[in-house]
């Protein structure tokens, strides 16, 4: 992806930084303001000695607020998150975490309608034909994803069907030594999305994630046929096990000409949409969040007030401004390399995404 | 810079993701490694069936010669590494320069494994007490008048490999010979002896389609575990826990070995203390038959004292002097832990450290880019103490004070134990004990090993089953 460069461009970044201040300004007021904000910040401006809807201006001044703390999604009441202008409307509520002890939990409205819309507009048609239909396997249960990716093939005039995953009892098994379960259990998947794909339904466009992927292309295989002939004609997938290499393992033996794009989402910031990825640049993948809804930063590993250079490598640092949902500076598991924006996104990005080195060793990844 | 690519039944494939492997003393990369993902063995291990076809074609005399062939073009010959050539002696500076140990004891691994692959046939021949090779590649045949029959348990032998010690690497030779696949994914430290034996192997006439070389994280480990249908592994203790019910893999974990003194000859434990010394110090402790527990009845204090005396002075020397004894801690903070640890049991009421009686400094020896420890002998006044059953990857023993009538109940699962005794009623308990593995008899230093004997189980018998055959 050519970085750019130029007058215009300058106009350009220049002008998504204002609209991101004006943003901050109007959800700042929106949260804090007693008539509109949710019960959880309210309080927590109560105490904290300063009034953000008078001192925050522009999205530098969020440092005021430190950094959001996930501990704080922890438990309930989850009814604290919701705000007051939005209480009488329906409330999900998902979850990320939760393999052992209490899960983490943000609620939800309309925002994950929202982010896949948004999403939706980066899938070439080409790919991910309008009208055709979608296969969800992965994750559902707790998780934003059934609803996100079921609602993403609405908004292009299709019928999702959906094959669940439950990670936590994946990790479980991982731990637990049980492989043999761990691969039933994977069959046992597998076997379902087989049925959907060889049952008429002219499913075209597919959400999995990589290691269900390489299952599914797998067993085609297996039973002489493969992605393309089974339909497929796009694919999304993401997570940090979605790196170069893997992506060129994929597009060079599993996929044939079916369209793969890379993806970095969570429950906590919505979808991040990739640029092209490819052999002409090495597979590499920079993601770039839907900003002003979602900020990325890259910091300084030991010094979070310090964004790294261009290139450098950091830690994540996300930041979530929507009427739903407030997340200031919050420091994500992840690494990358910051990203210039481009010709595409106006704003940062990042690359090389991969579980934060200092906690690598006690995350599992990549289970499902 | 030299590069180890992944090796795909024999195809190199240049992953996008490398890892340097870098020197353990200057920090300075020494080589790149490409980074399988695991999707990569699942996909391969679809085509295993091949590796076994591709070397049932050749008889097994033949792949016996090549084999031998091998052991010689590994030991001698200038042999393909990434771009270039590797020599013997690059070879040896090389794995010095990633793994810590000395140049003199990456020589010594060397002609070990050179030795195994030179007496390949007489190794195979004991461990499947006589049988003609061609018969497992067959499947049946006709031995004295009997139909035997076996089936092998799986095309390829997965291994997942250690950084710490290359004489491990003895284990998976016997495999091709015996007409299966090997499926090696090398410790992070140690590409080179995987790497260089494959090459020495094609070289030889072994058919590159057997061979498949997956360096890697853990989850590559666990994909080469996951797919083979038999594996080999290394790890501690939580590892051991975690497949030791699993039939598909041999685990090998923590040796525990120990030389156990019966009250016979104990009053001259003087005429083993050379034999103690070197079970303890060869090969810097580093290996699951270096002893880590030393236990009699009497006079554990001037044993210790005496093991002490000998093991305190020595200090960490460069790699390339021929006198060093100690390997250098490559992984950041594994020293610290283990010197910290010890420290923790050393609490214990009558637990005591000897060697810091006789060691001028701190067990503990930082270096800029590593670490050693120094050796370090305990004396343990009873088997309940902490220490009492501890193995670490270093010069480390415990001489542990035990009544003979408790020792083999107390002394824990034991790789290799050498009984000095001549008692009779011992050295029937010793042969009967569930406990011990591998069973010395006598003045047998621990890491001696007789090649011609099972390792942790008959890797024949972990490769295939006799069963019943029956042709009209």
């Amino acid at each position: 992806m050519s970085t750019a460069t130029g007058e215009s461009n300058r106009e350009r970044f220049e002008e998504a930084r204002k609209r991101l201040d004006a943003h901050v300004e109007e959800m700042v007021q929106w949260h804090f303001d007693p008539a509109t904000g949710c019960p959880f910040w309210l309080e927590w401006a109560a105490s904290a000695g300063w009034d953000p809807r008078r001192e925050v201006r522009s999205f530098a001044d969020l440092d005021r607020f430190g950094h959001f703390q996930d501990e704080w999604l922890r438990g309930g009441p989850v009814r604290r998150w919701v705000p007051k202008a939005l209480a009488d409307r329906p409330v999900y509520v998902f979850e990320t975490g939760g393999t052992t002890g209490i899960p983490k939990s943000r609620i939800n409205i309309e925002d994950f309608r929202i982010d896949y819309e948004l999403f939706s507009e980066t899938l070439p048609d080409e790919y991910f034909p309008r009208g055709s239909n979608w296969l969800m396997l992965g994750p559902s249960g707790p998780r934003r994803l059934r609803l996100a990716v079921e609602h993403l093939a609405h908004y292009r005039g299709g019928i999702c069907f959906c094959v669940d995953l439950d990670p936590r009892w994946v990790i479980k098994l991982i731990r637990k030594g049980w492989m043999d379960h761990l691969k039933a259990y994977q069959d046992h998947v597998i076997d379902q999305a087989m049925n959907l794909l060889g049952a008429g339904h002219d499913i075209q466009c597919l959400f999995t994630t990589p290691k269900l992927l390489e299952a599914l292309a797998n067993r085609l295989e297996d039973e002489n046929s493969s992605l393309e002939q089974s339909g497929i004609k796009g694919i999304f997938s993401g997570g940090t096990e979605f790196t170069p290499q893997w992506h060129r393992f994929a597009r060079e033996e599993l996929l044939g000409s079916v369209y793969l794009t890379p993806t970095y989402g969570n429950t906590l910031m919505g979808l991040a949409a990739s640029g092209p990825s490819g052999p002409e640049n090495g597979y590499k993948i920079s993601y770039y969040p839907p900003q002003p809804r979602a900020v990325i930063q890259l910091v300084d590993f030991d010094d979070s007030s310090r964004l790294v250079d261009y290139g450098g490598t950091g830690r994540v640092m996300l930041t979530t401004l929507t009427r739903e949902f407030f997340l200031p500076r919050f420091l994500e598991r992840d690494e990358g390399e910051r990203e210039p924006p481009c010709e595409a996104w106006s704003w940062d990005g990042v690359s090389g995404l991969r579980p934060y080195s200092r906690f690598a060793t006690a995350t599992t990844v990549g289970v499902y | 810079m030299i590069h180890f690519p992944v090796l795909r039944w024999g195809e190199a494939y240049k992953s996008l993701e490398v890892e340097k492997v870098v020197h353990f003393a200057t920090g300075e990369p020494v080589a790149e490694v490409s980074q399988a993902n695991p999707g990569l063995v699942a996909r391969d291990m679809r085509r295993a069936e091949r590796a076994r076809q591709v070397l049932r074609e050749i008889p097994s005399g033949e792949l016996l010669v090549r084999i031998q062939k091998a052991g010689s073009l590994f030991s001698s010959a200038e042999l393909p590494l990434g771009e270039g050539t590797q020599t013997p002696e690059e070879f040896v500076r090389q794995q010095s320069a990633t793994t810590g140990l000395p140049e003199h004891m990456c020589r010594m691994n060397m002609a070990k494994l050179r030795y195994v692959l030179d007496e390949i046939g007489n190794i195979l021949s004991s461990l499947t007490r006589g049988l003609n090779l061609d018969l497992l590649g067959r499947g049946y045949g006709e031995e004295d008048g009997l139909m035997r029959s076996y089936q092998a348990n799986t095309p390829v032998l997965g291994m997942v490999l250690p950084s710490n010690s290359p004489g491990v690497h003895s284990l998976w030779l016997p495999v091709i010979p015996l007409q299966i696949g090997l499926v090696l994914k090398p410790g992070p430290q140690e590409p080179w002896t995987p790497w260089r034996m494959a090459q020495a192997f094609i070289q030889a006439g072994i058919p590159k389609q057997a061979i498949a070389l997956y360096p890697g994280g853990g989850e590559v480990g666990a994909a080469v575990v996951g797919h083979c249908p038999r594996s080999l592994i290394f790890g501690g203790t939580p590892t051991v826990e975690l497949y030791k019910a699993n039939p598909a893999v041999q685990v090998h974990g923590p040796g525990f070995t120990k030389i156990l003194i019966g009250d016979d000859q104990v009053d001259d434990w003087e005429d083993v203390l050379d034999l103690m010394v070197d079970s303890v110090l060869v090969n810097s402790g580093r290996s699951c038959i270096n002893c880590s527990g030393i236990w009699a009845s009497r006079h554990t204090e001037e044993i210790a004292e005496a093991l002490a005396r000998r093991l305190g002075p020595i200090e960490p020397l460069p790699p390339q002097d021929d006198r060093a004894a100690l390997a250098a801690f490559t992984v950041p903070g594994q020293a610290e832990a283990i010197s910290n640890d010890i420290d923790a049991g050393l609490q214990q009421e009558g637990v005591e450290e000897v060697t810091r009686r006789f060691r001028e400094g701190e067990r503990l020896v930082r270096k800029q880019r590593c670490d050693y420890l120094r050796p370090t002998v305990v004396h343990c006044r009873s088997p309940e103490a902490g220490l009492a059953g501890k193995e670490y990857m270093y010069p480390f023993v415990s001489v542990v004070r035990c009544p003979q009538a408790k020792m083999i109940d107390s002394i824990g699962p034991t790789l290799v134990a050498t009984g000095i005794t001549r008692d009779e009623s011992f050295r029937r308990a010793l042969v009967d004990a569930r406990n011990i593995d591998r069973l010395n008899l006598g003045p047998v230093p621990t890491i001696r090993l007789n090649w011609h004997q099972p390792h942790e189980g008959n890797i024949v018998d972990f490769l295939f089953r006799a069963r019943a055959f029956q042709m009209a």
